[in-house]
C-alpha cells in the first residue's frame, strides 16, 4: 500500500435507515489524491443519501466516515455538524440546485469564504484596516474562482437570473471557495445540455489537475464518467454492486443488468 | 383591453344588484313611504367599475412584468435604477437629514411628537429587519425586546436615578441578551413551528410584567420617569420634544449607519445566506447556531435602546404597550417596506404609523384598510415596496463601489 497515492476519504460499511428503508446498505469506497471517483447507479439507488451522510446532513446508522488530511491527524466524521465537515476541507454541490437565489453570483461565493475568514460582529461595524482587506482579499479570490467556471462576467447579476448549466458551474464555484481537498458534486450535469455537459466534463478534469482537489462524482448517467472518472463504484438499491476501472464496469454483468433493469421498467 | 373593459362592467353590473336592496331602498316604516336613493346606485357602478378595472390592470403589468423577467430583460424600476446611482443617493439622504433637522422647527409640538413616534418605530423596523429580514428568522414577540429596553430604564431610573443616557446602552444590552435567551430554545425551529414560540414569548413577556407586581409594580406600571437631561439644564415641554426628536434623529441615522454596515460584511451575507437556504449555508461551512443567535440578539439590541428612549418619551410606561398589536405592526412594517431593505423599512414605518395618524377620520376603519393594504401588497408586490437592491463589487479597479438599499 504505501506504493499508493495517499487515501483522502475512506467510508467502511455506511448504512443509513430512514425508518424502516435502508437508503444506504453498508456502503464502502475509498477516494485517493488525485483522483475522480464515480458514483453511479440508477434513480433511487441511494447516492445522494450516501453524500449526505458525508457531509454531515444526515448521522449515519452504522458505519464510519474517515477524513485523513494531508499531514494531519485523522478525523471521523460521523456525527460532525456540515459546517465543521466543510471546515475540515470537504464542500460539495446539490443534486436540485441551492444556490442563494436573491444573492449576487460573487456573493454566493463569497460565502463560500466565510468558513476560512474571521471578521466578527464588532469588526465588521467599526470596519477597521484589516476588515477592509480581508474583504477585498475575499472580492478577489471569488472573483478569480469565477472566471475560473466562466462566469467572470455575471459576477454582479442575481443567482436566480442565470441560466441553468451556469448555476450549476456558481454551485461549483461556491464549493470550491471553501478551499476543499476534496470536492462532492452531486449530478453536475443533470438537465445540461450535451455541450454544456461537454464543458463541465472539461471543468472538471482541470480543477483535478489545476487545483489539486479531488472528486468523488455522482452521476445517474453511466456513458458520461466513462471517460474522465477512476475508479467507478455502481449502487442500486442502497448496495454496493461493483467498483473498478471504467473497462471493468462497463464488462460487470450485474452493472448491465441493473441498467438493462431499469431500462425496461421505464 | 376589451376584456377587461366588458368584465368590469359586468362586475360593477352585479355590484349594483347586489346592493340594490342595502343602498337604493330605503323604507320609512313611520311614515309608510319608499325612498328611492338611486343616485347611490351610480356610485356603486362608477366605483365598482373603476377598482375592477384597476385591479385588472394592475395584475395584468405583474404579468407583462414577470415575462420581461423570464426574458432576462431589465425589470428594474425607475426609482430603483435612480437609487443604484451613488451620487443621486448621496443627494437625497443629504436633503433628507436637512429636512429632518428643520423640521422641528416649522410644525408644533404635536406634529414633533407624532414624528417621534414614527422614527422610534423607524428603528424598531430596522431592528426587525436583521431577525426577519436578512436573516429570514420570523418573530412574532418582537415586542417583548422593546419591553425590556423600556423596563430596564423605567425600573433603574425609579429605583437608582439612573439617567436616560447611562441606561440607553444598557437598554440595549438587556434587549441583546434576551434575544440570546430567546434565540437558543428555537434554534431548531422552523416555519409555524418558530411564529408560533416567539408569539408565546411576546405574550409571555406581558404577562410576567402584569403579574410579578414586586418588580414591575403590575398594571398600574411605572410613572414619572425622567425625561432625557442636557446638561441639567431645566426644559418645558416643547423644548424637550424637540430635544427627544433630535436624539431620535441621532438614533435613526446611527442605526442605518451600524446596520447598513452589517447588511455589507461576513456577518451579514451569512444571515441573508441562511434566509435563502438553511442546508445549503451550513453546508457552506456556516455556523447556523451562531449565525441565527447573532441575528437574533443584534435585532433585540435595537429594540432594547429605542425601548430606553420610548420609556423617557412617554415618562409612563405599563404592559398595556407592549402588546401583540405592536409586533405585528413592526412586522408589518418590514414586510410592506421589503424584507431586508432599508429603506423600504423607513418608508414602511412612515405609511404605517403616520397614514393612521393623520387619517383620524378614518380610525374606526383603521385596521380594516390596514388588512386590506397587507393584502393588496401581497397580492401586487409580494417583494415589499423597496427590494432587490444588492451590493455590487468591483474587481479590476481594486476599489469596491458600495451599492445597496
Ligand atoms: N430524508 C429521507 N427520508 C426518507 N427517505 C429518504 C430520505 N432521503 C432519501 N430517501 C430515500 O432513500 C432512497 C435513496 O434516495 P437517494 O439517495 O436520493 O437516491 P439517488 O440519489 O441515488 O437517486 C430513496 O428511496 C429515497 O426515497
Ligand atoms: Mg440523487
Amino acid at each position: 500500500m504505501a506504493d499508493k497515492k495517499h487515501k483522502l476519504l475512506e467510508v467502511k460499511g455506511l448504512t443509513m435507515d430512514f425508518g424502516g428503508l435502508r437508503a444506504v446498505d453498508s456502503v464502502s469506497l475509498e477516494v485517493h489524491e488525485g483522483e475522480i471517483a464515480a458514483l453511479i447507479g440508477p434513480n433511487g439507488a441511494g447516492k445522494t443519501t450516501f453524500f449526505n451522510c458525508v457531509t454531515g446532513i444526515y448521522n449515519p446508522t452504522k458505519g464510519d466516515i474517515l477524513l485523513h488530511p494531508k499531514g494531519l491527524e485523522t478525523r471521523r466524521l460521523n456525527g460532525l455538524k456540515p459546517n465543521k465537515v466543510t471546515e475540515m476541507g470537504l464542500a460539495r454541490t446539490f443534486q436540485n440546485i441551492r444556490l442563494f437565489q436573491d444573492m449576487t453570483v460573487l456573493e454566493n461565493v463569497m460565502i463560500g469564504r466565510h468558513c476560512r475568514t474571521k471578521s466578527g460582529i464588532f469588526r465588521s461595524i467599526i470596519r477597521d484596516k484589516g476588515v477592509r482587506e480581508e474583504e477585498q482579499q475575499i472580492v478577489e479570490t471569488c472573483y478569480q474562482l469565477l472566471e475560473k467556471v466562466g462566469l467572470g462576467d455575471s459576477a454582479n447579476e442575481f443567482a436566480k437570473n442565470l441560466p441553468y448549466g451556469a448555476q450549476r458551474r456558481l454551485e461549483i464555484a461556491r464549493a470550491m471557495a471553501t478551499d476543499p481537498f476534496l470536492l462532492l458534486l452531486d449530478e453536475p450535469a443533470a438537465g445540461m445540455n450535451p455541450q454544456e455537459t461537454a464543458d463541465l466534463d472539461h471543468l472538471i478534469c482541470r480543477i483535478s489537475e489545476e487545483e489539486k482537489i479531488a472528486i468523488l462524482l455522482i452521476e445517474h448517467d453511466m456513458k458520461l464518467v466513462m471517460n474522465i472518472s477512476n475508479p467507478i463504484y455502481v449502487m442500486e438499491y442502497g448496495k454496493k454492486i461493483a467498483e473498478g476501472s471504467p473497462q471493468e464496469i462497463k464488462d460487470n454483468p450485474k452493472v448491465i443488468e441493473a441498467y438493462l433493469g431499469e431500462e425496461t421498467e421505464d | 383591453m376589451l376584456r377587461d373593459f366588458k368584465q368590469s362592467l359586468l362586475i360593477s353590473a352585479w355590484f349594483v344588484f347586489l346592493t340594490f336592496p342595502l343602498m337604493a331602498v330605503r323604507v320609512n316604516t313611520t311614515d309608510q313611504v319608499v325612498t328611492w336613493r338611486l343616485m347611490n346606485m351610480v356610485w356603486v357602478a362608477i366605483g365598482s367599475f373603476v377598482l375592477s378595472y384597476a385591479w385588472r390592470f394592475m395584475l395584468e403589468r405583474k404579468k407583462v412584468r414577470k415575462k420581461t423577467a423570464e426574458e432576462g430583460a431589465d425589470t428594474r424600476s425607475k426609482l430603483q435604477i435612480k437609487l443604484e446611482d451613488m451620487s443621486f443617493r448621496y443627494k437625497a439622504m443629504g436633503g433628507l437629514l436637512i429636512v429632518a433637522l428643520v423640521y422641528p422647527l416649522v410644525v408644533n409640538t404635536y406634529q414633533t411628537n407624532i414624528m417621534i413616534s414614527a422614527l422610534i418605530y423607524v428603528v424598531l423596523g430596522l431592528g426587525l429587519n436583521i431577525t426577519v429580514g436578512l436573516a429570514g428568522l420570523l418573530d412574532l414577540g418582537f415586542v417583548a425586546f422593546f419591553g425590556v429596553g423600556a423596563y430596564t430604564f423605567a425600573l433603574l431610573n425609579h429605583h437608582f436615578d439612573l439617567g436616560f443616557w447611562m441606561t440607553l446602552p444598557l437598554g440595549g444590552v438587556f434587549g441583546c441578551l434576551l434575544g440570546v435567551i430567546l434565540g437558543f430554545p428555537i434554534l431548531r425551529l422552523r416555519g409555524d413551528y418558530l411564529a408560533i414560540v416567539t408569539l408565546g414569548f411576546g405574550m409571555i413577556f406581558k404577562v410576567v410584567m402584569e403579574n410579578w407586581d414586586s418588580l414591575s409594580f403590575g398594571p398600574s406600571g411605572i410613572a414619572n420617569i425622567d425625561k432625557p437631561g442636557l446638561f441639567g439644564m431645566d426644559m418645558n415641554l416643547a423644548q424637550s420634544t424637540t430635544y427627544i426628536y433630535y436624539i431620535m434623529i441621532a438614533l435613526v441615522v446611527f442605526t442605518i449607519l451600524i446596520t447598513n454596515r452589517l447588511k455589507n460584511s461576513r456577518i451579514g451575507r451569512a444571515w441573508i445566506a441562511l434566509r435563502e437556504d438553511e442546508i445549503a449555508c451550513v453546508a457552506m461551512g456556516i455556523d447556523m447556531a451562531r449565525t441565527k443567535l447573532s441575528a437574533y440578539a443584534l435585532g433585540a439590541f435595537w429594540a432594547g435602546m429605542v425601548g430606553v428612549l420610548f420609556a423617557s418619551k412617554t415618562t409612563f410606561i405599563n404592559p398595556a404597550s407592549f402588546t401583540f398589536m405592536e409586533s405585528a405592526i413592526i412586522l408589518s412594517i418590514v414586510v410592506l417596506g421589503g424584507m431586508g431593505s432599508i429603506l423600504g423599512v423607513i418608508l414602511g414605518a412612515f405609511i404605517l404609523i403616520l397614514m393612521p395618524e393623520y387619517l383620524r377620520d378614518l380610525s374606526e376603519y383603521r385596521m380594516l384598510a390596514f388588512g386590506a393594504a397587507m393584502a393588496l401588497m401581497m397580492i401586487f408586490r409580494p417583494q415589499g415596496l423597496v427590494s432587490g437592491l444588492r451590493q455590487k463589487y468591483e474587481y479590476k479597479g481594486t476599489k469596491d463601489q458600495v451599492n445597496n438599499g
